[in-house]
């Protein structure tokens, strides 16, 4: 279901892969073929002097005649009808005369027709016919042979004579010679007899007076070149298809940042609580990593050995059928090795991240603990205890560093096993005049190719669970449910906006938690007032104060601002009213100018000066060189907490917004600046309505209104005077604070 | 085939060690003698890693040049066939391979044992650097911390040492094989064909240039790619850092306008990295086939001259094949190398840190600790150049209550940490029970001290071991006195496991408030004549903060006292006052003396006051 949502990162992709696909079929293609040619240089070119058949190009007409002596009636009309007669010192011989210089003096039979089927079927009967005419002409020059084979046959074969006039007139003999030839030749197969008469067809190209090493050279060359060309193509198809991965791998992973981090921006605190900051930074960039390295390898490798190996399998099949078994046993090999070091190493893998990370907490402890544990000189025992830890870790890591060594020399040793395995079979195969030696190292490109082939497949199972845990985790955030929404009529404040806050029966859950965090909550902020809240930590009064700027949705019970519910208005509407300072102070990287100018883009100089001023801030930026311009890191690491804060309660009254919501925000104050800001903060903003959140009494002590929440509820609402008379629980904050004289 | 791609790769970017930002080390050969040095007790075990290694790279190299032999027996034997001269000789073939499966089993069970040892070494190196650097953090002063976050230490540990692990394990004998092979594929080449090697040769230089060319293109958008994905990372962060800021002041339109921008550049040149990076294989493979097809054209040409044989030409395509692989390997080699000798600087730099002063030769041992302490004209900085503590004198009498008081930032700690002698003073000298506390083992002194800090510490294990850790020889009836005392039994009995509940790892299962009653039960565990303590009880609900003013009440009960007060009553009821203020001690006396005196004291005191008035 969830990977669904990724899949479709790759629609506006989907015709670069397959144009991908494409290419990678191409590749694989011209990688096959590059075997079959290297076979071709070793059998044709290296073995048979680079005479690839038994038809020759050309035959001088003696030799043809004594060639068709051989042939049936049937053959011959086939022979005769691809051959043209040329005779010499004719119009027609001077054209041929450069290339077959024996045309000078004699006529030569030119091969015209060369139709790839004709020769293929002409082949083994040419093959047979050359191969009695060179027996013969071997007879005519060796009187010994010919008397054995006289005496051997019963024949009377004539010394001295030409014996292809005699055979011509005794058809008898000529059978027996045929028959003979045929014997000697049918042991070794077609493919050999071939091979066997390229040699008589070379021995007649010498006779034409053709260079017959420049042909051998000529036809190394041609297909040399071819190969040549095929790693060009390859090559040019790998290239492109390492751009079109590279485009689609960085183009979707680009769009699913942009989306996921979209997302993000548009969750509310809800949806952001229900991960932690950290994994959703995670999320947004390693995981993004993952996803893209994994897109890449699934282009280059998942589609591309599917199609290597079953293409290897069947050119493997074409040239070797019966050594089927070989290749099959090699990928049985492969894959159990893998298998059997997988099922031994993957589980001490996953232990061996817990084991890394248990040697960082560790030492993380110790670290962060230094001046603990020096103070109770506790050295030794963080030293056991570390020990402990290395002592596991480096258990298992030798373990699987000694799997990873032995998993090379074992590689290494099937593939050369793979070798030798192929060779014997092999032999017996040329033996058996299945194959040809250069077939043999053909086929051995194959089987390699066939187990890179599940190499790299083994390998995605390895990558995929990986990326697959990455793309679940980004599925997870995109397809989270916003909870809050803009209403489809937005209601609008008016003109005269008061900022009344009234909260009404308001109760609070967290997604998932089993328990309302705030209860029945009924209280109003006028204009013009500073309400307070005060309560322990975890009473539920920030979260309280969240809920205004509808940070959360309350869970029952309504929060109106000038009696407009909050809901129904739009959330930037809502949000452009309130200056809010919150308890996690964060200052965005740039300077002081663009973090106060975050709150209202178009604010001026003055603004900012004045907003500065009241937040008591003016000295720390005056004294910087660069004043306002003075750099912020990311986060504003590079001032401290009491600065952050202050520059956060400035950026807020930049805004000018009729409600101010302080979120704890001067606990990182010394007492002076705390009561300076407090009074300019008075005498500034006056008419707006104030809520501040705190847990000091000494903050509050004068306010117009403190609400005491404590486990969610609202335990007492009124002044100090007052609450310090009836409200038990403030009155316990309050002497836990301050010497109870000090409260009178 | 199957490249090693150095293990499971930690960290790095997708490309790996080629095109990763290089890190050298500032003194290469210093570090990697160093590293020698430190691997000098394996010297025999590497020499014999190093003999096998050679070995089964010889092994290896020979086998094509017989398996070429049974190739050529093959086409002599169908040659004879075709002439009926004879037949192939199966004895003779068999023999051959099985006399290069041999060799074959060999090459691999050498390989087997060199790596087998290898792992064994480079794996117990790795376990003794860790070691070495866990100790070494221990005889630190703490001083070197001020400047070094834990983060780089932490990094010291897992990757550095990694590092140098999987660089041992691989490269080393990768060198070794590399080298060997290229040696002795060289040799077995011109034995066949010294033309056919030339030509094979000449294949180098021009995959060489092209690869430069590539790499440099490469390298530029690599950076730029790196770099772009820095801003896009710290981007993310940042915003979701201060998501609640930007929904509050509703920038995420601007937000995401931002990333969209940063994204974009990243995507242009990210994709221009990762293509031209893919470019190398390819261009690769592809000289490495027009070395191919020249050989077999001219081993062809040579082959009917009868100057070599076809089974020749099969052994020179396989070594041809074999030796651009180790020429690849060691131009990366050297890349990690400097990989391994920028982590081994950065190791041995931190194990060669300037560690604590030793400890007096004859300290003093006290019987019974009275508590007096002493401060004589006290000089201190952090950095010498900036000294803070100006000249402090004061005297802390047995059982009396010391109040340190001042902002946030001032310095308070630094007096904790001068008592504890975890830093040293520039001049002058603190005295317990008129013993300079230099002149005590650093373990004697601070064993005379309880310590209480606001961010309270606590380690990954049970609770009744994080009590226990003041004391180890403590039995759990002590444990359980300490406990109640400190007012940690209430809810220590509420939690799953009691006692043996382990505290997690984020030390999140248990409040801040219930960490700061387990330390304090810990000092209390150790029993100690003399306590330092930080009153701070910051997001603490007020329960237990009455707790812990109570449990510590309990504990300073007889005893010296240091406390960093930020309790009105804990001020107004101390024996001596010190005033802090950035880092020096301005005022000391007691509270109505210092308020009498009208400085700065009184001023904080009242601006207290003001600030019930105000708003």
């Amino acid at each position: 279901m969830e990977k669904v949502r990724i899949i479709r990162y790759s629609k506006p992709y989907l015709i670069m892969i397959f144009i991908s696909i494409g290419l990678l079929y191409g590749q694989a293609n011209f990688d096959l073929t590059l075997p079959d040619y290297l076979s071709k240089i070793v059998n044709v070119g290296i073995q048979q002097g680079g005479v690839e058949n038994a038809v020759p190009k050309a035959i001088r007409e003696i030799e043809m005649n004594r060639t068709l002596i051989f042939l049936t009636p049937e053959n011959q009309t086939d022979v005769l009808n691809v051959y043209t007669l040329v005779h010499n010192a004719t119009a027609e011989a001077d054209r041929y005369v450069k290339k077959y210089p024996a045309l000078l003096n004699q006529s030569v039979y030119i091969l015209t027709n060369s139709e790839s089927a004709k020769i293929a079927h002409l082949n083994p009967i040419m093959a047979r016919a050359l191969l009695t005419v060179s027996f013969v002409e071997l007879l005519m020059v060796n009187d010994t042979l010919r008397i054995l084979i006289n005496m051997q046959l019963g024949l009377s074969l004539p010394g001295g004579t030409d014996l292809f006039e005699y055979l011509k007139t005794h058809p008898i003999s000529t059978l027996v010679i045929i028959a003979v030839v045929d014997s000697k030749f049918s042991a070794l197969g077609k493919t050999m007899i071939i091979q066997a008469a390229t040699q008589v067809v070379r021995a007649e190209y010498k006779a034409l007076g053709m260079n017959v090493n420049q042909l051998q050279i000529n036809y190394l060359l041609y297909f040399g070149g071819l190969m040549i060309l095929l790693t060009l193509l390859s090559m040019a198809c790998t290239i492109s298809v390492g751009y079109l991965a590279a485009k689609i791998a960085t183009g979707m992973a680009r769009d699913m940042r942009r989306d996921i981090f979209k997302k993000v921006e548009k969750f509310s605190s809800t949806e952001f609580d229900s991960f932690s900051t950290a994994s959703l930074i995670t999320r947004s960039t390693n995981d993004i990593t993952q996803v893209q390295m994994a897109i890449m390898m699934i282009i280059r490798m998942v589609f591309y050995a599917p199609i290597l190996g079953i293409g290897g399998i069947i050119h493997a099949l074409n040239l070797a059928p019966t050594m089927w078994w070989i290749i099959a046993m090699a990928v049985g090999i492969l894959l159990s090795l893998i298998l059997v070091v997988f099922y031994i190493a993957l589980p001490k893998f996953k232990s061996i991240q817990k084991l890394v990370d248990r040697i960082n907490l560790v030492a993380r402890e110790s670290l962060t603990g230094i001046m603990v544990v020096r103070a109770f000189n506790k050295q030794q025992f963080e030293e056991t205890r570390f020990d402990k830890a290395n002592i596991d870790l480096t258990k298992i890591s030798l373990f699987i560093n000694r799997v990873m060594v032995i998993m090379m020399p074992l590689m290494m040793m099937m593939m050369n096993g793979l070798a030798i395995v192929i060779i014997w079979v092999g032999s017996h195969e040329i033996a058996n005049a299945n194959l040809q030696v250069g077939d043999i190292i053909a086929f051995m490109q194959y089987a390699i190719q066939v187990t890179t082939a599940f190499l790299m497949l083994s390998i995605m199972f390895i990558i995929l669970p990986r990326a697959s845990v990455s793309i679940n985790r980004i599925a997870e955030v995109l397809k989270t449910d916003i909870l809050i929404q803009d209403p489809e009529n937005p209601k609008h404040f008016d003109e005269s906006f008061r900022g009344k806050i009234e909260f009404r029966n308001v109760s609070f859950r967290y997604t998932g938690a089993p328990e309302d965090v705030l209860h029945d909550i009924s209280f109003t902020a006028h204009s013009g007032q500073v309400t307070a809240f005060i309560g322990p930590t975890g009473s539920g009064k920030s979260t309280l104060v969240n809920l205004i700027p509808r940070l959360y949705e309350v869970t029952a019970g309504a929060i109106l601002i000038d009696n407009i519910d909050v809901r129904e208005v739009n959330q930037q509407e809502l949000r452009d009213k309130i200056g809010y300072v919150p308890q996690k102070n964060a200052l965005f990287s740039g300077t002081i100018a663009s973090n106060l100018l975050f709150a209202d883009e178009n604010a001026s100089e003055d603004d900012l000066k004045s907003a500065i001023k009241i937040a008591q801030v003016t000295e720390f930026v005056t004294a910087k060189p660069e004043g306002m311009a003075t750099e912020i890191a990311q986060g504003g690491m590079n001032v401290s907490g009491g600065q952050k804060q202050r520059l956060s309660i400035a950026r807020a009254l930049v805004k000018k917004a009729p409600i101010n919501i302080l979120d704890d925000s001067f606990s990182n104050l010394d007492f002076k600046t705390d009561v300076a800001l407090r009074k300019a903060l008075r005498t500034s903003i006056s008419a707006n309505t104030m809520l501040i959140v705190t847990q000091r009494v000494s903050t509050i002590k004068n306010v117009d209104q403190i609400i005491v929440v404590n486990e969610g509820k609202i335990v007492g609402k009124g002044t100090h005077t007052e609450l310090m008379e009836n409200c038990a629980i403030y009155k316990d904050i309050a002497i836990s604070q301050l010497n109870l004289e000090e409260l009178l | 085939m199957m490249q090693r791609s150095g293990g499971p790769v930690r960290g790095r970017g997708p490309m790996g060690a080629a095109f990763s930002t290089r890190e050298k080390a500032t003194d290469f050969r210093g570090t990697m003698g160093k590293l020698f040095r430190y691997m000098g007790r394996y010297k025999k075990l590497v020499l014999l890693v190093f003999i096998f290694a050679a070995a089964s790279t010889i092994a290896n190299i020979i086998g094509p040049k017989i398996l070429g032999t049974a190739t050529t027996s093959l086409v002599n034997g169908v040659i004879a066939q075709i002439n009926g001269t004879g037949g192939i000789n199966f004895a003779y073939i068999g023999a051959i391979l099985l006399g290069v499966l041999a060799i074959y089993i060999l090459s691999a069970a050498f390989g087997f044992i060199q790596g087998w040892i290898m792992a064994g070494v480079s794996t117990n190196i790795a376990y003794r650097f860790r070691r070495d650097i866990a100790e070494k953090i221990n005889r630190l002063p703490l001083k070197y911390f001020d400047g070094t976050t834990h983060g780089e230490v932490l990094s010291r540990i897992t990757n550095d040492v990694d590092t140098i692990n999987q660089s041992l394990s691989q490269s080393l004998t990768q060198v070794i094989t590399s080298v060997v092979t290229v040696i002795g594929v060289l040799i077995m080449m011109f034995t066949i064909s010294w033309i056919m090697t030339l030509i094979a040769l000449a294949m180098l230089p021009l995959s060489m240039i092209l690869m430069g060319v590539i790499i440099g293109r490469s390298q530029k958008y690599f950076k730029q790619q790196q770099d772009y994905l820095g801003h896009v990372n710290g981007h993310v962060e940042e915003m979701y850092g201060g998501h609640i800021v930007i929904k509050a002041f509703s920038g995420e339109a601007k937000s995401v306008e931002k990333f969209s921008q940063l994204n974009n550049k990243w995507y242009k040149g990210s994709w221009k990295a990762n293509f031209f990076s893919g470019m190398m294989i390819p261009i690769m493979l592809f000289i490495s086939n027009l070395g191919y097809v020249a050989v077999a054209i001219l081993g062809a040409w040579l082959a009917i001259q009868n100057i070599i044989t076809i089974g020749d030409i099969q052994a020179f395509i396989q070594y041809v094949r074999s030796f651009t692989q180790p020429l690849s390997q060691i131009a990366n080699i050297s890349n990690v190398l400097q990989q391994t000798a920028a982590a081994a600087e950065r190791v041995f730099k931190f194990l060669e840190e300037e560690e604590e002063i030793l400890d007096v030769p004859n300290p003093v041992r006290l019987e019974h600790v009275k508590g007096l302490v002493e401060f004589q004209n006290v000089h201190f900085g952090y950095n010498p150049d900036k000294i803070i503590i100006h000249n402090f004198s004061a005297i802390a009498q047995p059982g009396q209550k010391i109040a340190i008081v001042g902002p946030t930032g001032a310095g308070k700690t630094t007096l904790v940490k001068l008592l504890m002698r975890f830093y040293d003073l520039n001049s002058g000298a603190i005295l317990v029970d008129g013993h300079d506390t230099r002149d005590f083992t650093r373990e004697g002194l601070r064993s005379m001290f309880g310590m209480v800090l606001q961010d309270a510490w606590l380690y990954n294990d049970s609770i009744m071991n994080n009590i226990r850790y003041s004391r180890q020889d403590a039995t759990d009836e002590d444990i359980y006195v300490a406990a109640r005392t400190a007012y940690v039994d209430p809810f220590v009995k509420t939690l799953p496991d009691g006692y043996h509940m382990v505290i997690n790892e984020e030390t999140t299962n248990v409040s801040q408030g219930q960490m700061q009653l387990l330390t304090i039960a810990r000092a209390i565990l150790a029993n100690p004549p003399i306590l330092i303590l930080d009153e701070a009880t910051s997001s603490v609900d007020t329960h237990t903060e009455i707790l812990i003013q109570k449990a510590m009440d309990a504990l300073m009960q007889n005893r010296t006292s240091f406390v960093i007060a930020h309790r009105l009553s804990t001020i107004r009821n101390a024996d001596l006052i010190l005033v802090i203020r950035d880092g020096d001690i301005v005022e000391q006396g007691t509270h109505n003396e210092l308020l009498a005196r009208g400085g700065y004291y009184a001023e904080l005191y009242n601006s207290q006051f003001e600030k019930l008035n105000s708003i």
